[in-house]
């Protein structure tokens, strides 16, 4: 069915539910390679309309969004080399599926925060909730606050860094990548995880299966310092590292490059 | 999925029905089948006994109206009967009552008394305790029981997406804990070993009155005080005996309490200042009564946290 002029586009989303305001808001004030807006009135479709017409059509580099009021899946799909900044909270799902901005959340991010992430940066100022950087393929999420359950879990690369402490599971079923963890970690740490590595300068309550101390080297050393170097951490703690013990999967499966890499 | 949301005003009461409202309706795509408060007003010396007679979708037959006459009837009688003497009878629905009586005898006989009238179910029975529960979002139920302007310290409430039982108002949160006066729980998650502690309390005396795991939290917890247990004591020990993912939440006259399963699955948000505590299944609703920008965090996996007044 064709549409009339001036008719409003409705659209639905997975249950079927009505988004009634599905055209670009184009509210921002944009000043060459910079642009600003308020989400606090727009839905978080409006919201992410508005920010891929700056991002892919207007020619903006530099996206400030202000009072984004943890709304969910907010700065999704963003594909492109781009600076955004969030004034305020995220709710769930927020920044999934990026490939390559850099982004600052002034405020705190609900669940699943990152997921799927391809490369980029995203600093969190404060507290992150469960799930934060699940199955990130790359890039850097830095949590300045602490983070809920399962932190990481079936990471594939990149780097997560907390600042404060973690929940349960953190770094559940890592497969690949680095977790750099300042405060106490809950129990079960690593568990199932399968590579990587996991280093925590507090306490760890208990350690998943077939998770187990690794051996500390220089190349952690300068990974460490350099991370903290890079996002103003000031002077890294001491950390331990975890890694996996290799005995829960058949690892006599893997590659001959592979096989050399693994430490019994 | 199910969305819950708890707070408490430690400086005095407000409007806790409009802020309550307002939560539930910003959670409201987490459950539209129902929609329940427990709302602690000014305590009274009278008891509060909010009650339905027949369900939101109960057929509407010729017979209906007189059916509900008859049973109002009989609930009058038997209040009478059981020495309650009646101040106060109001009715927001044709099914849904709120009578406050004078009543100083045993709960236990007096709810079953009452719900042995055809059709009737005590939703709540406190001194400042008022359970209002329906069918549909919260700004339906609000405007059908009249809650802007309810003025209380603290409250819980949820929306709810019926996993495990009817969609009917037995099945919808809060519930109260049988026979206790003023205490409510509402739940977001799935209890596995529910069977074993319904048919457990049962033994010792309790009914239930829907399907729902979620009603035997309530009781248990009620069941643990009445056994001496501070509040906080009974939640822990509830992370032992009760299997499945869950958070609670859970008022009494005085306090409002959280506790969250050993996995962490079920989510919370949680604001705390020195006069206001809020809780819920996520940030936006926080932020539909708050309106500066604030500090939250996830408690963690077994966590039991209690506030009081």
């Amino acid at each position: 069915m064709s549409i009339g002029a001036g008719e409003r586009r409705i659209t639905y989303d997975a249950r079927g539910l009505a988004e009634p305001f599905a055209e670009v808001p184009k509210i921002s004030e944009i000043a060459g390679e910079k642009a600003t807006f308020d989400a606090a009135t727009l839905t978080t479709r409006q919201i992410n309309l508005e920010l891929k017409w700056l991002l892919y059509e207007q020619g903006v580099k530099d996206v400030t969004v202000r009072n984004p009021g943890a709304k969910h899946s907010i700065g999704v799909g963003i594909l492109t080399r781009c600076r955004i900044r969030f004034e305020g909270s995220l709710g769930y799902f927020g920044l999934g599926v990026i490939d390559g901005p850099e982004i600052v959340v002034t405020g705190r991010v609900g669940w699943s925060v990152c997921e799927n992430m391809m490369s980029g940066v995203v600093v969190i100022e404060k507290n992150a909730g469960s799930l934060t950087a699940a199955a990130i393929r790359g890039g850097d999420v830095v949590v300045k606050g602490s983070v809920g359950a399962r932190t990481g879990i079936d990471q594939k690369g990149g780097t997560i860094i907390v600042c404060g402490d973690a929940g349960m599971n953190t770094g559940f079923m890592l497969q690949r990548g680095r977790q750099i963890i300042c405060g106490n970690v809950g129990p079960h740490l690593g568990d199932s995880m399968y590579d990587g590595a996991i280093y925590v300068a507090g306490k760890v309550k208990s350690l998943g299966l077939d998770c187990v101390p690794g051996e500390w080297t220089d190349a952690d050393t300068e990974l460490i310092e350099r991370k903290f170097r890079i996002y103003g951490l000031g002077k890294p703690p001491k950390f331990q590292k975890f890694v996996c013990g290799k005995v829960l999967y058949n690892y006599d499966a893997l590659e001959p490059s592979e096989r050399k890499l693994v430490i019994h | 999925m199910c969305g819950i949301a708890g707070v408490i005003h430690r400086d005095g009461p407000t409007d806790i029905g409009t802020e309550m409202t307002r939560m539930l309706n910003s959670m409201k795509h987490r459950g539209p089948d129902s929609t329940g408060f427990a709302l602690f007003g000014a305590p009274s010396d009278l008891l509060v006994i909010r009650f339905k007679l027949a369900d939101a979708n109960d057929k509407r037959d010729t017979d209906f109206k007189e059916r509900l006459d008859r049973r109002r009837r009989e609930v009058g009688n038997r209040l009478k009967r059981i020495g309650a003497t009646v101040e106060l009878a109001d009715s927001d629905t044709e099914y849904a009552y709120r009578v406050s009586v004078n009543y100083d005898g045993d709960l236990k006989t007096l709810t079953d008394m009452l719900e042995e009238v055809p059709g009737c179910e005590v939703l709540s029975i406190g001194h400042s305790l008022e359970i209002i529960k329906d069918l549909g979002d919260s700004n339906t139920v609000a405007q059908q029981y009249h809650l802007k302007g309810f003025s209380g310290t603290h409250a819980i409430g949820h929306v709810r997406m019926a996993t495990e039982s009817d969609v009917d108002i037995s099945g919808a949160h809060p519930y109260w804990a049988y026979p206790y006066s003023d205490i409510a729980v509402v739940h977001n998650g799935q209890l596995t070993n529910y069977f074993h502690w319904k048919r457990r309390l049962e033994r010792m005396g309790a009914r239930f009155q829907s399907e729902c795991d979620s009603e035997i939290i309530a009781v248990y917890l009620a069941q643990k005080m009445s056994e001496g247990n501070d509040l906080k004591t009974a939640m822990k020990q509830s992370l032992e005996d009760l299997d499945g993912v869950f958070t609670y939440m859970v008022v009494t006259k005085d306090s409002l309490g959280v506790a969250k399963d050993e996995m962490a699955a079920k989510p919370l948000v949680l604001y705390e200042s020195d006069n206001l505590i809020v809780m819920t299944s996520e940030e936006v609703a926080i932020r539909s009564i708050i309106d500066h920008e604030i500090d939250t965090h996830d408690p963690y996996e077994s966590e039991v946290l209690v506030w009081s007044l």
